[in-house]
């Protein structure tokens, strides 16, 4: 198991490594940062000053150096419109993104795994059809339209949550449900596949064959063989919810990762979006061995 | 009626399916003794372990449905009894093994807890459980069973998974143990050894014993009474001997003629100079050895048959000579030239002289193609072998000649049985005329009575064509009627060779021996003379 998990993280510490490499190549692909980052009346004189005092002038290897020895110490320059450390801008959403995917995530595994695996017991019923078609809507629900449904229905025409922002927990209501219709959709497909397989499996007839009795068959026997592929399913959706849920923190003004990246790109303040781009791969590469541990602790087979 | 320990009364059941209704079987009877060992023998679909799925309430309603009888168990009807008091007969009283171990166990939980866990559900503390489960390792036959315990299925080999199942069958002592194809997909020397270790633990506990099998062999080695069932019903039913010395229903004389190993053996004329001569062919994965310094000759027209248990190298051969996988080092002499050092285009043109035909058919053939654009891909490829005006006619002909029919070119494979899929894989390798055809267990997966034709075919194409055959396979009853010549293999080296007689009469080393009297022969007067010779060899 140590070794599987060595092996893993290694290979998701090279994938960082080539992020690292690639970010700070493409930021000098997309041309002269001092025309980026300075304001397009800004002089020549400016230009040359700002080149000077960012080290733009030295080789590339150089340039490379210094920003690698900076990654290092997570000091990514100050933000150009908050005039504070860029990490702590990002951070500071970052929190706000984590309690959002956090939130999000467990609700949607709790709820998905208990209607997908009722769905699997009541394969072709009239349960199993209603979760069936919720789930292909939710799956295929484009989530920038049922955020705008969701504000015009519950905030603009009924009053009862607030249209955007934080501050109390009624404004996290909508965020995390529009968040939620679509990983729950997907899980929720998963789920009452790899369960209806795993109900249908030889090993169930064997535990039937011993005299089994039903709930732990359903419960010890079934749910850890079908929570396999569901795993890498939850894995992939965090990752998608952590990475910043651009659209919906957009529409709800809510003050998280993807927001941030969103108005930094539109406000050239390119150290913030290097730091955001930082914080949220490491956070995916975390997530990855938490997914890589869980899986090893449920399947024997892989821990070799 | 007198009082058996099982007695299974006119059972029906039927399967809704896309297709309509299945009538799997129709009005079986059958009883059990104690300490007595019926075999119930059929081929895939005669409804054979649909009777031990009842017993077991293990037909899911729907699709399954059980129309008419009674399951009288110690004179109780099981059919009528409630869920729980069937469920406290599982695994207690009557209990059950399956084909096919790997899957009938959990892949994630440690096999001590599987095998304890018959016990925990009927109640038993966990420390008798484990102890008992501990035991019950040890008497199977699993080395080391303190650390077997927390071991997982997939790090056992197939015997010992089967030995496994057995001793989670055998934890509560039951009274009845019906194993469904216990020893199928397992090598001839360890399905002896699982066959020995059933008739032992049948003696010591004086369980009865339900044999399931599609194996004339294994019912003249283990059962007392047998009934054979054909599309649902019981055709016939008595002992062993009797089946086979007069068998009464057509079906039972079909599946005795189709039993291999009883036929005239080929005397093999002057050979013709060999067209493959493979020297020193070797292949190793990392520090594993696959194949060791094989050598051998095919001559034109001759069929050599490679017989080995699973991990013996027989398959790397031919993947190694029709380079589906490189050697690691050696030589194929395709007619004197070196086969391995060709490049990848002279290669392909080399090809078509060299075809194969695979085990499973449902897999080599591709599901999304016709039978004519699976027949005819070869000539698309092999531009000079016919021009495209021919090709409906040829494919036509070439169905006819493996016993399918023109009108069958237009459907894709799944239409078809197993038998006749790999019909159509013959068909396709004959369409680019080779001078030799490597089969890899290429009968293996199918029912012996197809099997027989299957072979049947192979033997009329090698007279009518001059074919040479590569024939691999596990089951040396089978090369006895089909082969010239045979290679015996072991932990990849070539242990013996010779001609069939040589083998079969004379064999030299004693793992060829061992091979020979492990292998099941459906006689059972045989049969019963190759257990005592087989013993005599395990206590030498």
């Amino acid at each position: 198991m140590k070794s599987m998990l060595g092996k893993r993280a290694v290979s998701s510490f090279v994938s960082l490594l080539v992020l690292i490499v690639l970010v700070f190549f493409l930021s000098r692909l997309t041309g002269d940062p001092a025309a980026l980052y300075l304001p397009i009346d800004a002089s020549e004189a400016m230009r040359e000053n700002f080149r000077e005092i960012n080290g733009l002038n030295d080789p590339v290897l150089v340039q490379f150096g210094h920003y690698l020895s900076d990654l290092v110490r997570l000091d990514f320059g100050d933000s150009l419109r908050k005039a504070r450390p860029a990490i702590d801008v990002v951070l500071e959403a970052f929190v706000w993104t984590l309690w959002l995917a956090l939130i999000t995530m467990v609700l949607v595994t709790v709820a998905a795994i208990v209607v997908g695996a009722l769905a699997a017991f009541n394969v072709g019923r009239g349960f199993d059809r209603v979760a069936s078609v919720f789930s292909l809507i939710g799956a295929s629900a484009p989530d920038f339209w049922v955020a705008i449904v969701g504000i015009v229905l519950f905030s603009v025409t009924l009053g009862w949550l607030p249209t955007s922002g934080t501050g109390t927990i009624w404004h996290w209501i909508l965020p995390v449900a529009v968040l939620f219709i679509r990983p729950f959709g997907l899980i929720l497909q998963i789920v009452r596949g790899s369960m209806i397989n795993a109900l249908g499996s030889a090993y169930v007839k064997t535990a039937r064959a011993k005299g089994v009795k039903n709930r732990p068959i359903i419960f010890v026997h079934t749910l850890r063989n079908a929570m396999l592929p569901v795993i890498t399913v939850i894995g992939d959706q965090a990752a998608a919810l952590l990475n910043g849920a651009v659209v919906v923190e957009t529409i709800f003004g809510f003050p998280g990762v993807g927001k941030l990246m969103i108005d930094s790109i539109l406000q050239r303040d390119f150290n913030v979006i290097l730091a955001a781009i930082m914080v949220t791969a490491l956070a995916i590469f975390v997530m990855n061995i938490v997914i890589d541990i869980a899986y090893a602790l449920l399947d024997p087979r892989i821990r070799t | 009626m007198g009082n058996h320990l099982l007695e299974v009364r006119d059972l029906s059941v039927r399967f809704h399916t896309a297709q309509g209704m299945v009538n799997a079987v129709n009005g079986i009877s059958w009883h059990l003794d104690r300490g007595e060992t019926l075999a119930i023998l059929g081929e895939s679909g005669s409804g054979k372990s649909v009777s031990a799925s009842a017993i077991m309430n293990l037909i899911d309603t729907p699709p399954g449905e059980i129309t008419a009888g009674q399951i009288l168990f110690d004179g109780v009807d099981l059919l009528q009894a409630a869920p729980e008091m069937r469920r406290r007969t599982n695994g207690k009283r009557i209990s059950m093994i399956f084909q096919d171990p790997l899957s009938h166990l959990n892949p994630v939980y440690p096999v001590g807890w599987q095998i304890a866990e018959t016990a925990l559900a009927h109640g038993w503390t966990k420390t008798a459980a484990y102890d008992r489960a501990l035991s019950l390792m040890a008497r199977v036959g699993i080395p080391d069973p303190q650390a077997a315990l927390s071991k997982y299925p997939h790090e056992f080999s197939g015997g010992q998974r089967q030995r496994l199942m057995i001793a989670m069958a055998l934890m509560l002592k039951p009274e009845i143990l019906i194993a469904d194809e216990p020893t199928t997909a397992l090598d001839v020397t360890v399905q002896a050894e699982v066959l020995s270790l059933l008739e032992e633990l049948k003696a010591e506990t004086g369980m009865g014993l339900v044999l399931i099998t599609h194996d004339l062999g294994v019912v003249a080695d283990a059962a007392d009474r047998a009934v054979v069932m054909e599309g649902g019903r019981i055709v016939e039913a008595g002992t062993p001997h009797d089946l086979y010395h007069s068998p009464k229903h057509p079906y039972t004389q079909k599946l005795l003629a189709a039993a291999p190993g009883k036929g005239v053996m080929r005397t093999a004329g002057k050979l013709a100079p060999p067209i493959l001569e493979v020297h020193d062919l070797k292949k190793s994965y990392g520090a594993f050895e696959a194949l060791r310094q094989v050598g051998f000759d095919l001559h034109a027209g001759e069929t050599l048959a490679v017989v080995g248990e699973s991990g013996s190298g027989k398959s790397t051969i031919a993947r190694l000579v029709l380079r589906l996988e490189e050697a690691t080092s050696g030589q194929v002499l395709w007619k004197g030239e070196d086969l391995l050092a060709k490049s990848p285009k002279e290669m392909a043109k080399l090809r078509r002289q060299l075809q194969m035909v695979f085990q499973d058919p449902t897999q080599s053939l591709n599901p999304h193609m016709t039978v004519f654009e699976i027949i005819s891909e070869g000539w698309a490829i092999h531009r000079d072998i016919l021009p495209k005006s021919q090709w409906r006619a040829r494919v036509a002909e070439l169905l006819e000649q493996v016993g399918l029919s023109a009108a069958h070119a237009m459907r894709a494979p799944h239409q078809f049985s197993g038998g006749q899929r790999q019909r159509i894989a013959i068909a396709r390798a004959l369409a680019l005329e080779p001078e030799v055809i490597i089969c890899d267990e290429a009968v293996s997966a199918l029912d012996v009575s197809i099997q027989k034709q299957v072979i049947d075919l192979l033997g009329d194409l090698r007279d009518r064509l001059g074919i040479a055959f590569l024939f691999i396979a596990h089951d040396l009853p089978l090369v006895r009627d089909f082969a010239d010549r045979i290679l015996v293999m072991q932990k990849g080296e070539i242990v013996e060779q010779g001609t069939v007689h040589q083998i079969f009469d004379a064999a030299q080393h004693p793992y060829t021996q061992r091979l020979l009297y492990a292998g099941l022969d459906a006689d059972p007067d045989v049969q019963a003379e190759r257990r005592r010779k087989r013993r005599m060899l395990e206590r030498a």
